[in-house]
Parts: structure tokens; sequence; C-alpha cells
């Protein structure tokens, strides 16, 4: 066991597939000699060679086809898109083509393809980089979206990802990949998806996330405990499909629901938790379900992100607010 | 004010440079429109049998027969989606004719015939133009894997998976080759430019065509593109890039031939233009022609029919007759027929299977989805 950043863990993960199993290959704009604009790729192309590890052209739809036509080939193909705010230019190749192959194929052939990509905000990067677009891809039935939010996670989940022969978008934290450090098992592991997290127990009230929130709410957590309130916080690590056993556990537990995302309130994961929720343990709530996000507004520019993204106050707020209902 | 250098002069000197586009892409040809033979030494090179040439035309025939009795039985509300293929038989057969069965079909929509001279059934392209999953289990008759894709809708994701397919063939040091098919109107999307230059760039094992057949739907393919040729967006990602007469089976086979050879052997892909013409209706879903073209001009491109220059070469040789064709064309029909029956006794398809094959490992609410419908015997 060492401690690692999410960044080392995701590398961690990629050298580990590579070395299984001779069939992955990791692709991508400058994923090879430069080992990717965070480096999550560092130093593979040098250990597996520019057949295993290469660098594409500038053009994300491309990536999107070679990794379809690679994978029906029988390779497993992990394509990483530099920025997840540049997918809509390979929309038609994950959502509508690899999300819809094996569909399509009568469950004849399978598309055992990892869309790796970093998302979110609070780093400032130019526009269009930081994105919260999870809510877009996990729409699509046929894919899955995966959104860890530690290291050892990202590591774990990230494994399982490349031995799916399912689609998965593989969407990594920029704000986390170097501030976020942990114990992280040595070797081959794998966690499993579709699985939640229950990420901190408590008693009051389920404050449900993922992604680069969780460490947030987490704080927030922390504080509202100095203050009486034992939060639980269900870390969903795979928000489409969603995990409605170990949602639906903590809601009968605390009867009290937060959803809590870095995406706009339009956009994100939230709105289908609070359906399901809605749907099926509305018995058990004993306030209504609280939400806090990022406003409805394009991404903004750098200087005001900080000012933008919800904060762990905003957490705070809100879940006082559920708490304090009746 | 000063001359500037005679170099400078050539490069700003851009109407020649115009004209070079124009004249950089003589079109390939073997059978003119009077089935002759205006190359003999092409003929030699394409090295087809008296044999192969006979089969070649009755595939051909197949492709026509297939183009009225679909659009018949369209009509009658029989079939389902079917976009017409008259005047593409050269086209379509030709190039298909020099791919093996190791070789992987990328088709577009209006490409199954391709799909089923390699040994998909006809009852199968009648069940995917209906609609019905089974249609997409490339299979032969007695089960053997038939190495095509769906015919694809998205216009240039064919492409683009053909790429992808391509380097895997060379990556596992395959003796095959990736083709792929799209239209005058499928060069104007950004996927058919990025699959060019990503076979390109890899130098993998790719043919890709461009069935330029005068219209996109309605719009005419000079209005597709200010380009004179649309081979020249090959050489725009490096590769050989040739215009072929698309209405003589014997240059379409002879290009593909000639390009598979080339990609196969590790040297990269080949872009093919190949010079047709869409006879009728973009589909039989309402598409009206004479709305966007001329009766004349159908009645010209009629006059062009692909089949008219290869039967009469092949009586010419006196390897074809009327009784022939005849015969040809009745054991076609009753295949066609054989299929439309055995199309229409398959089982209803089943939304639990659906959800089953939309990811290998369903989701907790899918997974009770399926408890629903299969409950519901759906």
């Amino acid at each position: 066991m060492a401690v690692k950043s999410y960044i080392e863990a995701v590398r961690d993960a990629q050298d580990l597939a590579l070395g299984r199993d001779e069939n992955v290959l990791i692709f991508g704009e400058d994923v090879g000699k430069n080992g990717g604009v965070f480096r999550a790729t560092d130093g593979l192309q040098t250990k597996y060679g520019v057949d295993r590890v290469f660098n594409t052209p500038l053009a994300e739809s491309g990536i999107g086809g070679l990794a379809i036509g690679l994978a029906s080939q029988g390779f497993r193909p992990i394509m990483e898109i530099q920025f997840f705010g540049f997918v809509y230019e390979t929309m038609d190749s994950i959502a509508g083509q690899m999300a819809r192959n094996r569909f399509r194929f009568n469950g004849t052939r399978q598309m055992p393809i990892v869309v790796r990509a970093p998302y979110g905000g609070g780093t400032k990067t130019p526009e269009m980089h930081a994105d919260n677009l999870e809510g877009l891809v996990a729409q699509n039935p046929g894919l899955r979206v995966v959104m860890p939010a530690n290291p050892a996670d990202a590591k774990g989940l990230l494994l399982s990802a490349i031995a799916s022969n399912d689609p998965v978008v593989f969407l990594e934290n920029i704000h986390l990949y170097r501030s976020l450090k942990g114990e992280v098992a040595d070797g081959y592991y794998t966690t499993p998806l579709d699985k939640a997290a229950i990420a901190r127990e408590g008693k009051d009230v389920s404050i449900i996330t993922y992604g680069g929130m969780t460490p947030v709410v987490l704080n927030a957590a922390e504080s509202l405990a100095k203050e009486g309130i034992d939060a639980e916080v269900v870390d969903l690590r795979t928000v489409s499909p969603l995990d409605i056993e170990t949602i639906g556990k903590s809601v009968e537990k605390t009867g009290r629901v937060v959803v809590a995302q870095e995406a706009q309130r339009i956009a994100g994961i939230s709105a289908s938790v609070m359906a399901e929720i809605s749907e099926r343990f509305i018995l058990s709530l004993r306030a209504p379900i609280g939400r806090v996000s990022a406003p409805d507004t394009v991404y903004p520019f750098a200087q005001a992100e900080n000012d933008w993204m919800a904060n762990a106050d905003d957490v705070i707020a809100k879940v006082k607010e559920v708490v304090n209902y009746d | 004010m000063s001359n500037i250098s005679n170099l400078n002069h050539q490069i700003l000197d851009f109407a020649t440079q115009l004209k070079a586009q124009d004249d950089n892409f003589p079109t390939l040809s073997v059978l003119n429109n009077d089935g002759q033979i205006v190359d003999e030494e092409a003929l030699k090179r394409a090295d087809l049998s008296n044999d192969d040439l006979v089969k070649l035309f009755s595939s051909m025939l197949l492709n026509r027969q297939l183009d009225i009795r679909s659009t018949k039985l369209a009509k009658q509300g029989r079939f389902g989606f079917f976009a017409p293929t008259a005047g593409q038989e050269a086209s379509q057969m030709g190039t298909a004719f020099a791919f093996r069965a190791e070789d992987w079909l990328f088709p577009g929509y209006r490409d199954i015939p391709q799909v089923v001279a390699k040994g998909w059934p006809i009852y199968k392209a009648i069940l995917w133009s209906r609609g019905h999953v089974l249609g997409n289990e490339f299979k032969t008759e007695d089960g053997q894997p038939v190495n095509s894709w769906f015919p694809q809708i998205i216009i240039g994701a064919q492409y683009v998976e053909a790429a992808g397919v391509a380097l895997g063939l060379k990556k596992r040091e395959q003796n095959a080759v990736a083709y792929a098919y799209t239209g005058d109107g499928g060069s104007s999307q950004g996927d058919f430019y990025e699959a060019l230059n990503f076979a390109g760039a890899y130098h993998a094992n790719a043919v890709f065509f461009v069935q330029n057949n005068g219209y996109a739907i309605s719009m005419p393919r000079a209005d597709q593109t200010a380009a004179a040729h649309l081979a020249a967006k090959g050489w725009a990602a490096g590769l050989p890039s040739i215009v072929v007469d698309g209405q003589d089976a014997i240059a379409a086979y002879l290009a593909a031939k000639e390009a598979r050879a080339w990609a196969v052997s590790g040297k990269g892909p080949v872009l093919i233009e190949l010079l047709t013409n869409r006879f009728e209706a973009h589909s039989t879903a309402g598409d009206d022609p004479l709305r966007y073209r001329s009766k004349e001009d159908i009645a010209d491109w009629w006059k062009k029919d692909p089949l008219i220059r290869m039967r009469k070469y092949l009586t010419d040789q006196g390897l074809w007759s009327e009784d022939q064709e005849k015969e040809t064309i009745a054991q076609i029909d009753a295949r066609i027929d054989a299929d439309i029956k055995k199309a229409d006794q398959v089982d209803k398809q089943k939304i639990s299977d659906y959800l089953k094959n939309t990811l290998e490992v369903p989701s907790y609410v899918m997974r009770e989805q399926i408890k629903k419908f299969e409950s519901e015997g759906r």
C-alpha cells in the first residue's frame, strides 16, 4: 500500500492493464512521448512501445472511430479525449455508435472500449475544457459513466472498466488529479462498476454526490458533525447506471436527502437520482430532497470559477435546510 | 511597382492552380458505353477469366433485380426502408468483386448488394430493411461469419470505423483490408476526412470508395463542394486517389483490385471516386427526384446503364445470351421470393431481448425492466 495521487493511480491502472493483456491499447492526442497533457500515460509508451501506446492525429471523431474499429478486431482500446469539453466532436462515435453497437448486432459483437477524459472546474482552464458533461453521456443507453472520487477508486474502477466488455466513459476530475492523495493498494485489483460507496456513514441525512464534488461534501460533512448533524455521504462512483440499492438503503436509513453535484442544475446526474428516490422511496422521506449544483449558465470564464462553483458552505446550508424542515 | 520573382509569381498564380486541380484526375476506363474495350492492356491487368466476367455480370443482375423487386414490394408495404441502387451496379459489384471473405466491409445504407455478395442472406437484408434486429447478425445461411458491418446510417461513421479496423488488421499482420463506401454527400462529412487522415497517417490497410452518384438526396454534387474531383480530397490526406468510370464494372474491379493489393502490402490506404448515378429516388420513403432533376437528365443516364455495356461486351464475346439472362433473372426472382417467405416467418422481436443486448451486464433498473417485459411476454 502506498500513498498516491489520483493521477498516479490512473497511470498505475493503465500500466497494469497494458502489462496483463497485450490487446489493451492506449491512444489519443499527446499520450505518447508527452505522456498526456496531465501525464496520465507518462512513461507507458517507453515501456510498452509505440504499437501499444500511440499518438493520434488531432481529431476526436477519428479517435472514437478508431476505438470502435480496433475493439471489433479483439483489441481493448483505452481512448483518451484530452479534455471532456471536446467530446462534442466525437459524440456520434460514443453515443451514436459504440453505445448502440452491442444492441444493433443482437449481442453478437462487443465494444470493450474505455473513453478516458479529464473534466471539471476549479483549475482555471480555458473555456470548453472544464465542462461537466456527464449528463450528456449518462442519458445514452449502452454506456457506463464512471467518475471516481479518490485515488483508490480511480485505480480499481479503471481496471474494472478496462475489463468490461461494455463501453465505459471514465471521467477523471482535473482538480483532484494532483490535489488529492490517498492509500492505493499495490498490484492488480478491481473495484466493481455500478456500485456506489458509503464514503462516510451517518444517520441524520444522506448526501448523495459523485466525482469532484465528493471531497467537498466530505469536508462539509465534517463541519456539520461539529454542529451535531451526522451526515452519510454516498459516492455514486458509477453515475450511469445508478446503484439504486445503495441509494435506497441510505435514504431509508436517514429519511433526508441532499444531492450535490459540480454540474449545473440543468445538467449532471442529480435529476435522475432525485427522480429515482421520488418514485421508489418517497415514503421514507421526511423532507423534500435538497439539491446543490452550479447555476444554469454556460460554464464560466476562468476568473469567475471560484464564485460560480458550489462549495462546502452551499452543501452545509442546504443540509441544514433539509434537516430543519420539520 | 516592382515585379515579384518568377517563383513567387508561380506560387501566387491561383488560376493556374485551379486548372491543375481540374486536370490532375483523369478517369480510369476499360469498357465504354457501347460495350467496347478501350484499353486492352487494362483488361489484361484486370485478369478476369470468362467465368469471372459471367459471375460479375450475374451479381450485377442480382443487384438490379433486388432493386426492382424491393421497390415494388416497398410500394406494397411489404419491404421496409429501401435505397434504390439502379445505375450503381458496376460501381457496387465491380468493386465488391475484388475483395475476399477475410476483408471487412463497411457499407452505407445504399450498399446492401455488396453485403449480399459477401454471403449475407437476402432474407437478412430484408429483415434489416424492415427494422428487425436479426438482420444485423452478419452470418451466412450456414452460420459462417460475414465480415461486414451493418449498413451505416450516419454517413461518415463507417469511414472512421473502417480506419480503426484497417489499423487493427495491420497490427495483427492480417492479409486483409477494410473497405468502406460512402457517396458524394458523405464526402462532405468531417468524419470522411478524419478517416482518410487517420488511415493515411497509420498506413493502415484500407480502401475507401466514394460513389459519386450525382445527388445527396436533392443536393447536386456540384453544390456539394468546390473541389473539381472528390478524389482530390484524398490528396489532402496523402492518399493515392483516383477517379474511375463507375458505370464500367471492369474499371471498377481493376481499381479496387489494385487498391486492395496496395493497401494489403502495408503501403497505406487508397481513395477511389466512382463516377456513377442514382437513376431513381434517394429512397422509397417519399423522395421524388423530379423535384430536383429533370426527366431528360435521368433518361440520359439510363443510356449509360452499366448493365447495357457489360451485357453487350459479354454477348460479343460469346459469353452471354438472352436465354441465359432470362434464366438467371428467373433464378434470382425465385431466390428473392423464397427469402421474403423466410423473412415473413421470423419471430417478432422482444423488448426483453433488446434490454439484454444493450449491455453485457444490465443495470438494476434494466433488470427490473427485463422482468416486467418478460412477464408480459414482450
